[in-house]
């Protein structure tokens, strides 16, 4: 997992649920096709115009609803390098550190705006809006996940302790 | 540390039953021993047989695994039938003696089968799976990424919650549903209550059928928590018998002390419910039916783990019996399992609902999540006895989907615009 992230901010409000992120109709197709229609109620232009880096930045329940992991993989299969948002649904919080994408509570998520250039570093828990000049000290990566979120996420992480010495398994 | 002799909840005394602690602390973190597994076509084996492979790794214990097709039966396309023979594969391979194909969705056939006891501690691949802390169980609700890393190790990381206690006190009046009670927590308490649980208690509560209890408990998913819980009492037991299993010796005992410290206690009068309706786009976007404008339907649908069993039905044929779904209105009805049909067949609901011109579809997930029969078109309104409506939810970006009671639903199927459903009964 990256140290810093940079990308451009895309910006959204409140409640951003997990049915906008990946919709019923498109879950039984493969990511490649279900991605494009990523965000396409609240933005159509995202999925098309997202770079590889970019930064979302939500409001409060980011990922609200269902625990369909597309949600998550959705943003990482854009490229998405991380997701900063007031508070988070509870699944979608847990399936993003899973697939190692950082998701940072930003109780400020309010300051940036789209397109703001953002620096972050999510283990650090540092948020920097290069476009306005503004540094956040917000919580990084639960302890209890670094590790795992080191790894890059809990596959690599099962397959280390699947592998790795006794000891380290307990 | 926390002290064991320390007054505790119910969450707390069973994540620290399964994390192998003499007691646990809101805001630790633990490990805990996962009792039962509950992986559903969805997000089971089409997404964790792979990435078995990829580990070189095996299910930990194929009799705590319990499989259900729900989300894609019956196939409606290539895809969908690919991943159901996908999962009837997986279920031989390894040897999941507890699969059940088409019987019905995954979180009612756990209670129909008798397979909550309380005091257990479940995982399930799918955000609902809070539906079985009717049982006094701590049933959670992961992505498939998790279950996959729960199916490999039998653990999974938990937070210890704090417990907000949410009583209800009197009956309700005629046309009043658990449905109703959770339209109005989903506006009071908010969407907000990740590391929360939720426990429902009080009078109201205590009267309430399993199925009811199960009512609040799923849609504690709504309100954001870790999951939704209700105390272990006569009912609790007296419904695993019904299921057909013992209940365990220490069934009773699986209630919060009295001294327990809660988060925060909220008291709610039942006696002075009226009919909800949560409007789009969100659950918590709700209000009295008789404070909504006139709206005019396209769609009326009974469906989902949350609002198509026995007793939902029964409510609606209250309402449909004598009356006809209103001209230019679809009335579509998914029974919870195949289980539920039966009953209803036997006892003359399926008829009445049929006379007044529903039409049933097959048990599953369906039309709730788009995934089936019932889809929305742009622009289509719809009433709904289910538990999202986020936008494209059910179909379409621009459909408008509203939820409300199986009494609510079906009053306005016979009225074509939403209605409230205490002008249909005696």
């Amino acid at each position: 997992m990256t140290v810093r992230l940079r990308g451009r901010a895309w910006v959204f409000g409140s409640d951003v649920n997990t049915d906008v992120m990946a919709p019923g109709l498109y879950v039984k197709a493969p990511m490649a096709e279900m991605a494009r229609h990523c965000m396409e109620a609240l933005d159509p232009r995202f999925a098309a115009e997202v770079r590889p880096g970019d930064i979302v930045v939500g409001g409060e329940r980011f990922g609200v609803g269902s625990a369909r992991e597309q949600a998550a993989m959705a943003l990482t299969h854009l490229g998405v390098g991380a997701v900063l948002a007031v508070s988070f649904g509870r699944i979608f919080y847990r399936n993003a550190l899973n697939f190692g994408l950082p998701a940072l509570f930003f109780p400020q998520a309010a300051e940036i705006h789209a397109g703001d250039e953002l620096e972050v570093e999510p283990l650090a828990g540092l948020i920097r809006n290069t476009t306005r000049g503004r540094e956040y000290r917000v919580d990084g990566i639960p302890a209890h996940l670094m590790d795992m979120v080191a790894a890059g996420g809990l596959m690599p992480y099962l397959k280390r302790r699947l592998a790795g010495p006794r000891e380290e398994r307990d | 540390m926390a002290d064991a002799a320390a007054p505790a909840t119910l969450a707390q005394k069973i994540i620290a039953r399964a994390a192998g602690r003499p007691a646990v602390t809101p805001g630790e973190i633990v490990t805990c021993r996962v009792d039962l597994a509950l992986l559903l076509d969805s997000g089971g084996p089409r997404r964790i047989w792979p990435r078995l492979k990829e580990l070189g790794a095996t299910v930990w214990d194929p009799e705590r695994i319990v499989l259900v097709t729900d989300h894609f039966v019956p196939a409606v396309d290539a895809e969908s039938a690919a991943i159901l023979r996908l999962t009837r594969d997986f279920a031989r391979q390894f040897g999941i003696r507890r699969f059940f194909d088409m019987q019905g969705i995954g979180h009612v056939l756990l209670m129909e089968q008798g397979l909550l006891q309380p005091g257990m501690f479940v995982c399930g691949g799918d955000s609902h799976s809070s539906n079985g802390g009717a049982f006094g169980a701590y049933v959670m609700g992961f992505g498939a990424i998790e279950m996959t890393g729960v199916v490999v190790t039998g653990e999974i990381w938990v937070p210890v919650p704090d417990t907000i206690r949410v009583n209800w006190s009197g009956g309700f009046a005629r046309g009043i549903t658990a449905k109703d009670v959770m339209l109005v927590l989903c506006r009071e308490l908010g969407m907000d209550n990740a590391f929360r649980c939720i426990e429902y208690g009080g009078d109201t509560v205590a009267a309430m059928s399993l199925g009811e209890r199960a009512v609040l408990c799923n849609m504690a998913a709504e309100l954001g928590a870790e999951t939704g819980l209700v105390e272990a009492d006569a009912t609790t037991v007296e419904a695993i018998r019904a299921a057909g299993r013992e209940p365990v010796a220490d069934a009773l005992g699986w209630r919060s002390d009295p001294a327990a410290t809660y988060r925060a206690v909220h008291d709610f009068d039942a006696a002075r419910l009226v009919p909800q309706v949560a409007a789009p786009h969100s659950p918590a976007n709700s209000g009295a039916v008789t404070a909504l404008p006139d709206t005019a339907i396209d769609q009326a649908y009974i469906g989902s783990c949350m609002g198509a069993k026995l007793e939902d039905l029964h409510c609606v044929a209250e309402v449909l019996r004598g009356r006809r779904v209103a001209a230019g209105v679809r009335f579509l009805v998914a029974p919870a399992s195949q289980k539920i049909w039966a009953e209803a067949a036997a006892d003359g609901t399926l008829a009445a609902i049929t006379a007044a011109g529903a039409t049933f579809l097959p048990s599953g997930c369906g039309a709730c999540a788009a995934l089936g029969a019932g889809v929305l078109a742009e622009d289509e309104v719809c009433i709904s006895s289910t538990n999202r409506n986020f936008k494209g939810r059910m179909g379409a970006n621009s459909a408008e989907v509203y939820l409300a009671s199986p009494y609510t639903v079906a009053a306005s199927a016979v009225a074509g615009r939403i209605t409230d459903p205490r002008e249909f009964l005696s």
